[in-house]
């Protein structure tokens, strides 16, 4: 999978979760002022890249630091340089 | 002590989610009653069942229902309609002076669901945000109190099939205490499978299963059981005199409300303990029993339960009962949305000018003998009304209406 197939596997996945809309999300959003999300909705994110990647997150600290889509990006475009 | 207005009503029931569709199929004399399936297939004893037909959930947003399940969703659209109907703008209720109180005794799914997430991804984190939120019977307020954004009372009450009636009564209660300027107030009931099962193996429900919209027939000599329904239920209640002044449409006036329980049984009813809650009502509204011209009974076409209300209201009323019917004939048994879907049935009844009729009653048994069963829809409004309902372990609940 390309970087950008990553990106958008993640962008759609979560637009659909929390019903975003695409032209919002660009990688400097910031997740909880730009996108809406709150702290409940990342116990879901968390759901949903599981679901979207088929791998399991247990970066608990990692997840808490993520500020912005750019932040999700790298963090999972990580994990699945790692689990290739 | 203040007065109390009725100014608002929403409603979402299996006779329709709005009051010209609901007050069309009451006056109809139309039953909601339908048969599911998959309930016989699941070993159910009776399929009988309400449904809510052609709601809109989208009303609400995915992530604004992710901690709500569907009752609360339509008490949603309930409160919604009712706030509409008042003309109480967002701005009038997102203050200390307004208040939440609703009728909630399960929320089933949820507690279920996550269950099952649990056992099948091995990890709680994979249960999601929102079932908490789902699971709890104070559900409803919570929700409704972060969607409508009030800023007084604020709770859910759990008292079986009278949670209803008596959230409209306590809410009442509030305002004319002073504490509370106005209430959003009502019940709501899932209406799922899952929450009535257990219920079904008590062989309470009617398994008149070739004729659905026979199958409720409070009072009648052949009634063989209720039938389980659901919905929600608002009422938007006033200070009779702030809603004098701001020029609302009052559609009429919560006079008095009385509770009772039995100190009894479980689930048989006794032969005076809602005699006591509606004398409590009748004393608070200033009536005479006389002068009540409508009385909504609580009967849910159960042998022993219609058979004790039957002895309670001729306790109250004599040998002369004023006209009689339990609209559960068409509804079904709301339960613990029915004490304040009464209320609001008998509100649209009265806007509509009607009295509907206790269908499906053709004969009385020897217990329900005397009593002055509608038969046939009355041409006329409501104008004194007592409502009645209870619920399992004997808590009573009666509410005094008047309309003009």
């Amino acid at each position: 999978m390309t970087e950008a197939e990553v990106i958008e596997r993640i962008d759609s996945s979560l637009a659909e979760e929390f019903e975003l809309d695409r032209t919002d999300m660009t990688a400097e959003a910031n997740i909880y002022e730009d996108l809406g999300l709150d702290s409940l909705d990342t116990v879901d994110m968390v759901i949903v890249l599981e679901g979207a990647f088929d791998f399991k997150i247990r970066e608990e600290e990692a997840i808490r630091a993520i500020r912005t889509l750019g932040d999700i990006h790298r963090f999972v475009l990580g994990k699945v340089t790692e689990n290739s | 002590m203040y007065r109390v207005a009725i100014t608002g009503i929403g409603i979402v029931s299996c006779l329709g989610n709005d009051p010209e569709t609901v007050g069309a199929a009451l006056r109809a004399g139309k039953s909601g009653i339908v048969v599911d399936p998959q309930r016989s297939e699941l070993g159910f004893r009776s399929p009988l069942t309400g449904q809510i037909r052609d709601f809109d959930r989208s009303i609400l947003s995915r992530k604004q229902r992710k901690s709500m399940p569907e009752f609360a969703v339509w008490a949603y659209a309930s409160a919604r309609d009712a706030l509409t109907m008042a003309g109480l703008s967002a701005a009038e209720i997102q203050n200390e002076q307004t208040g939440l109180l609703y009728g909630c005794d399960s929320s089933c799914i949820a507690a279920i669901e996550q269950v099952d997430a649990l056992r099948l991804k091995g990890e709680t984190k994979a249960i999601g945000s929102g079932q908490i939120f789902r699971s709890m019977t104070s559900s409803i307020t919570m929700n409704l109190n972060t969607l409508l954004q009030t800023k007084g009372a604020c709770w859910s009450l759990s008292s079986a099939c009278s949670s209803g009636g008596h959230a409209l009564g306590q809410a009442a209660d509030l305002i004319r205490l002073g504490r509370q300027q106005r209430m959003l107030c009502g019940g709501a009931q899932e209406i799922n499978w899952q929450s009535m099962c257990s219920f079904d193996g008590l062989g309470a429900f009617s398994a008149r299963v070739a004729e659905p919209a026979a199958a409720s027939r409070p009072f009648d000599a052949q009634r063989d059981g209720l039938v389980p329904s659901g919905g929600a239920a608002t009422l938007v209640l006033e200070r009779y005199d702030l809603a004098q002044q701001r020029g609302a449409a009052i559609l009429g006036e919560l006079l008095g409300y009385g509770f009772s329980s039995d100190g009894g049984q479980l689930s048989v009813p006794s032969e005076d303990g809602i005699s006591r809650a509606m004398l409590m009502a009748l004393e608070q509204s200033g009536l005479a029993a006389a002068e009540i011209d409508y009385l909504c009974a609580h009967a849910t076409s159960t042998p022993a339960g219609d058979a004790a209300e039957a002895a309670n209201i001729r306790k109250v009323f004599g040998q002369k009962t004023p006209p009689i019917s339990s609209l559960k004939s068409m509804t079904g048994h709301e339960l613990w949305m029915s004490g304040a879907a009464q209320v609001v049935y008998t509100t649209i009844m009265a806007q509509q000018k009607f009295i509907a009729a206790n269908i499906n009653y053709q004969e009385p048994s020897e217990a329900t003998a005397g009593l002055n069963i509608i038969r046939a829809t009355i041409p006329q409004a409501p104008r004194q009304v007592l409502c009645n309902s209870a619920g399992f372990g004997g808590t009573n609940s009666a509410l005094v209406l008047a309309f003009s």
